[in-house]
């Protein structure tokens, strides 16, 4: 069995990245590799000027989520970002950069996060997620 | 007296797991970790990380809602 999981981002909300982060840490832990390819609103959201800031939740979330999401926030819970560097000390961990959506966001690579390995396109991200399974946020 | 303490208590989920993962990483085959926990899911998430990455869970017990694990390092 391939213990590898592919994780593809769209989604550049909060609370799908705090749930992306919280399964490659976890995956980490158990000794798992984890391949992250950002895309669109995902990449958005690990350039350097954006990493810091509010993106907000998933429509979904709703006033009563919102509140939740803070709570939990205040009670010490680590950001998505902290997570995920945590995650790479522990564990193989590779993150990159759909090179579409660079173009997208008209970024450079020197516009995004330490957090972020490089810039590949949808082939490489195939080559290296091989036959294990791809998770799409 | 285990050769590590994580004191993971108030933390939730992934990190009690994180945090023990970590010290592990650090200690030689053989050394034990006590940890201590309050997230719900710590004795099924702590179960599973000792069955896939083969460290041994030694001793496992609850108090007033705190888990308190040890494990050997394989």
């Amino acid at each position: 069995m391939d213990e590898t999981i592919n994780f593809v981002v769209f989604s550049g909300t909060d609370d799908k990245l705090q749930a992306l982060a919280v399964m490659t840490a976890g995956a980490a832990a158990l000794e798992k590799k984890v391949n992250i390819f950002l895309q669109y609103w995902g990449l958005r959201a690990f350039t350097k000027a954006s990493i810091d800031a509010d993106h907000g939740l998933a429509a979904e979330a709703g006033e009563s989520g919102r509140a939740a999401v803070d709570a939990l926030a205040r009670a010490g819970q680590a950001s998505w970002a902290d997570t995920l560097r945590m995650a790479k000390e522990l564990g193989q961990v590779d993150i990159e950069a759909c090179s579409l959506s660079m173009d997208l966001l008209a970024l450079e690579e020197s516009d995004l996060d330490p957090l972020v390995d490089g810039v590949e396109g949808v082939t490489a991200f195939y080559l290296n997620a091989g036959d294990a399974q791809i998770v799409f946020i | 007296m285990a050769d590590q303490q994580v004191d993971a208590r108030g933390l939730s989920c992934p990190m009690p797991i994180v945090k023990t993962a970590q010290a592990v990483k650090a200690m030689a085959s053989g050394q034990t970790v006590e940890v201590l926990a309050t997230d719900a899911g710590a004795v099924k998430d702590f179960a599973a990380w000792a069955k896939t990455t083969g460290n041994e869970m030694v001793e496992q017990t609850v108090d007033g809602g705190v888990y308190r694990f040890v494990m050997r390092k394989k």
